[in-house]
């Protein structure tokens, strides 16, 4: 079969010490597909593309661009060989317009000086070519990520790059700022560029991919064309079993109001207006409240204020019947209140203490884990390894693992152990399942569901629509600060909640 | 339970290539200061100059001993003070500042009031906690740089110090003849540590039970550190000053206790020199901070913020130091030992490196790979 393959990665063996992240692994992208590289954290994705971009050289196997052998001794080769890459986190200058960021490396220059307006030209026929509106002129500090990513796409079509890579693109994108992506790959398609899209989205690849290379642990399980496939099918070869999808529960059981907001506001550090800006909202007890609305819409904020991370500057907490307005974190804590943090390494977890001490995190002080200000050691291991146990948290060395070496879907289910034993009354989770994979994410929807059951009272903020609609019963959707809709899951659409979340629609006030 | 011994396995192999990464850079240090010897003097760089460093005290026992021990005691303190705090995510860079406050609270509890040398002690502790309890409050409530206000704290202290005790001569605590503070011996023999024998043992009067006391701050600390609440907070901060807040623990309040507890190490130590006979203060010295606080730093570093391994430490760097203290002048500066822990110090930067090289060697060999959370997983689901 003499297909027209513009880069093959044929047997990659990529070893670290103690494993094995790439075992023999085969890749083939052929001249203008849209090309879904599919597996679950940990599965070595990353490390594939890092060995495809000269960061990591192979112990075995070979890359071949075009038929012909090539070795991507580093990054620079690769450019050379027209591969770019938009990264998951951006690459930018944030004080550079986005004329500089799109020629930055590559200045077109006279005598030692910038020609920029040649450069200007082509970035504007590219953009109109490629349906890439930007403003060549903006400050990227100044444009909404969305736009960064045009940035960055630029970036490599700028450079005349024809392989071209998205590491998980639509992470941070509005429902219909990917619809767009997805329309400007398949114009990229057209061009014949070919594009190696990652992801763990699984309608992503339906929607856009041609064909489908999936991993798992390290191995590579196949190649699929979308065409003849599912995504269960697809599931099944990432996680090597069946993965239920929808969310199984069973109609809330409400019970009395146990988180009661009003009128709160915090300020926001980003930009000197406040970022949460007079919010009023109940969450009761049996109930599962979803947050929705795009990053940096002040969900984080509510979060800090509501948990006590930061000072509200205005309104009122009540937990369970009791003001917690100006309550200590530990307080908050001792009230009954459990917090699954947005940023696991930030806040969640001490990487470098051992799992124990991190299971721990916001109990040692009780009585059963100390005396006299001594820590009760044994009566820590009991209790971290019971919750390992129940929970399920996988690691290397059990209770004495270092946080640190753990997979980013353990860390999460320690956190999530520690938070859900505590026997809360309400449970604060954001974004839970951020940058997990599918079978870490149902475990963790159905925790989440199972303390709704019990009765518990669950905020959740979550920046995936899927997530949400399939486990909120009520959702608030966020924007600029303000809760500017109300909805039921049952009754409402994908569509509906992005056109809130992006603040062309509006209800009256008072979504309480 | 093989988990468990496994589990101790792992402990001892990260403890013991750290004790080697400090070795490595023990080696080195020491090669490269032979090399320094042997240009400064080829013909009795080996005899003369490596050997009697490398004996160090024990060139002239016992009394090379007893001052090695001397030393050690303060310097012991001074390198706790830093690695407590580093152990907080703070670098105490002020230890000299808050040893020259502690060396003023035990000369004047000494001199001018006549107290026993128990309290005197404990007054040196005090003193020094007081100047680390103020940059550590500037940090907690201003977020000012600890390492920049402690740097000024260390003059400040310094001249302060010096104007009190020399008052252009006049100060009480002033001998003018020796110009030095008057001797704790003459003045106030009760204020001095008991020897408890060492003196005899080791032919000065200056070896006292100040080491046992140092020892005994070192295992306090250790303990502090890591069998208590309190330790489990500080380390939390240290390690992760977000994670500690979200867990309710007041960062504020272990940054200051922090730096307090780490100025009354230094002021302890400073005490422990100056309450045993043959050390005084000399105000007119009044442009350079004391050595024993940033040799505290290198202790600490060392010792890779171990307590235990601070004692280890200090002792190793008072040695040699007593060693390059008995070389033949004529041939060599006496310097070449601070030269050669000099070199050790600046190699344990690169400690960490070395501990790094030396762990995965340790794990190429043992029989377990580096156990990753991924084929723990593997092996589960295939048990199932």
């Amino acid at each position: 079969m003499a297909e027209d393959f513009v880069i093959e990665m044929l047997h990659i063996t990529k070893e670290f010490p103690g494993i094995k992240a790439n075992d023999d692994v085969t890749l083939q992208l052929r001249r203008g597909e849209v090309h879904a590289l599919l597996g679950e954290n940990g599965a070595g994705k990353s490390t594939l593309m890092s060995v495809l971009f000269g960061l990591y050289q192979p112990e075995q196997g070979v890359i071949k661009k075009n038929g012909k052998e090539v070795n991507i001794k580093d990054p620079n080769v690769a450019n050379d060989l027209g591969i770019g890459m938009v990264h998951q986190h951006f690459k930018l200058v944030e004080c550079f317009s986005v004329l500089d960021n799109i020629m930055l490396g590559v200045e077109p220059c006279k005598a030692g000086f910038l020609q920029k307006e040649v450069a200007r030209k082509k970035v504007v026929e590219l953009s109109e070519k490629y349906g890439l509106r930007v403003d060549p002129d903006a400050l990227i500090s100044d444009i909404s990520v969305g736009m960064q990513q045009r940035v960055e796409i630029l970036k490599m079509l700028y450079r005349d790059n024809e392989i071209l890579i998205f590491d998980e693109p639509t992470a941070v994108l509005t429902p219909q700022e990917i619809d767009e992506l997805m329309e400007i790959m398949r114009g990229f398609k057209k061009e014949g560029k070919s594009i190696l899209f990652i992801t763990h989205k699984l309608n992503e690849i339906m929607a856009v991919a041609d064909r489908c290379t999936v991993l798992r642990k390290g191995k590579g399980i196949g190649t699929v064309d979308i065409a003849n496939t599912t995504k269960e099918e697809l599931s099944r070869m990432m996680v090597g079993r069946d993965v239920q999808f929808a969310v199984d529960k069973a109609p809330a059981k409400l019970g009395d109001v146990v988180l009661s907001v009003r009128d709160m506001t915090v300020p926001g550090h980003v930009h000197k207006k406040d970022a949460v800006r007079g919010v009023s909202f109940d969450v009761r007890g049996g109930e599962i409240v979803c947050l929705a609305g795009i990053e940096g819409n002040g969900q984080t904020e509510l979060v800090y204020g509501l948990t006590g991370l930061e000072k509200v500057t205005h309104g009122t907490l009540t937990l369970d019947g009791k003001d917690i307005t100006h309550a200590s974190i530990r307080q908050r804590s001792k009230d009954g209140m459990s917090h699954i943090p947005e940023d696991r390494h930030k806040y969640g977890l001490v990487l470098d203490y051992s799992l124990e001490n991190n299971m721990v995190l916001q109990r040692y002080w009780e009585p059963q884990f100390q005396k006299g200000g001594f820590i009760n050691k044994p009566a820590v291991r009991e209790y971290s390894d019971r919750l390992i146990k129940q929970y399920d948290v996988r690691s290397g060395q059990g209770s004495v693992t270092i946080a640190r070496s753990m997979s980013g879907g353990n860390q999460q289910k320690a956190i999530i152990a520690r938070e859900i034993d505590k026997d809360p009354k309400l449970l604060v989770a954001v974004q839970p399942t951020r940058g997990l994979d599918v079978g870490a994410i149902e475990y963790i929807h159905k925790q989440i569901v199972a303390e709704r059951d019990r009765g518990k009272a669950v905020l959740l903020v979550s920046l995936e629509l899927d997530e949400v609609m399939n486990l909120s019963d009520r959702i608030l959707v966020m924007y600029e600060g303000e809760i500017v809709g109300e909805f039921d899951p049952k009754t409402t659409t994908v569509q509906e909640l992005g056109l809130y979340m992006a603040g062309a629609k509006k209800q009256g006030k008072g979504a309480q | 339970m093989s988990g468990n011994k496994k589990q101790l396995g792992m402990a001892l192999r990260q403890k013991s290539s750290s004790v080697l990464a400090a070795l490595v850079c023990i080696l080195i240090g020491l090669l490269v200061g032979l090399v320094a010897l042997f240009i400064i003097n080829a013909e009795h760089a080996w005899d003369q100059g490596f050997l009697r460093i490398i004996q160090g005290g024990f060139y002239d026992f016992p009394y090379g001993v007893g001052k090695t021990l001397t030393n050690s005691a303060p310097l012991i303190m001074t390198g706790l003070s830093v690695a407590f705090a580093f152990k907080t995510g703070l670098f105490n860079i002020g230890a000299a500042g808050q040893y020259t406050l502690g060396a003023f609270g035990a000369l004047y509890c000494a001199l001018i009031l006549n107290l026993p040398w128990y309290v005197c002690l404990l007054a040196s502790a005090l003193f020094g906690a007081v100047w680390g309890a103020i940059p550590g409050i500037f940090k907690a409530y201003l977020n000012i740089n600890e390492v920049i206000t402690s740097i000024m704290f260390n003059w400040i202290g310094l001249y302060m110090v010096n104007e009190i005790i020399y008052a252009r001569g006049t100060g009480i605590m002033y001998d003018a003849n020796n110009t030095r503070t008057w001797k704790v011996a003459d003045r106030s023999p009760g204020s001095l540590i008991p020897s408890c024998g060492m003196s005899d043992l080791f032919h000065t009067p200056s070896t006292t039970i100040a080491i046992f006391l140092a020892i005994a701050a070192a295992i306090l600390v250790w303990v502090i550190l890591e069998k208590t609440t309190f330790g489990y907070e500080l380390k939390a901060v240290g390690l992760n000053k977000n994670a500690a807040r979200y867990a309710g623990i007041n960062e504020k309040k272990n940054i200051i206790l922090s730096m307090t507890i780490a100025g009354a190490l230094a002021g302890f130590g400073a005490g422990l020199l100056y309450l045993s006979a043959g050390a005084e203060w000399n105000p007119l010295n009044s442009t350079s901070l004391p050595a024993m606080g940033f040799n505290g730093i290198a202790t600490a570093l060392l010792a890779a913020s171990n307590p235990i391994g601070t004692i280890f430490s200090s002792l190793f760097i008072s040695h040699i130091t007593v060693g390059g203290s008995f070389l033949p002048t004529r041939y060599f500066p006496t310097e070449i030992a601070d030269l050669i822990s000099g070199i050790i110090i600046y190699l344990c930067a690169f400690a960490m490196l070395f501990r790094g090289v030396i762990e995965k060697k340790l794990h190429a060999n043992a029989d377990t790979p580096d156990a990753n959370a991924e084929p723990a997983a593997q092996t589960k689901k295939e048990g199932k």
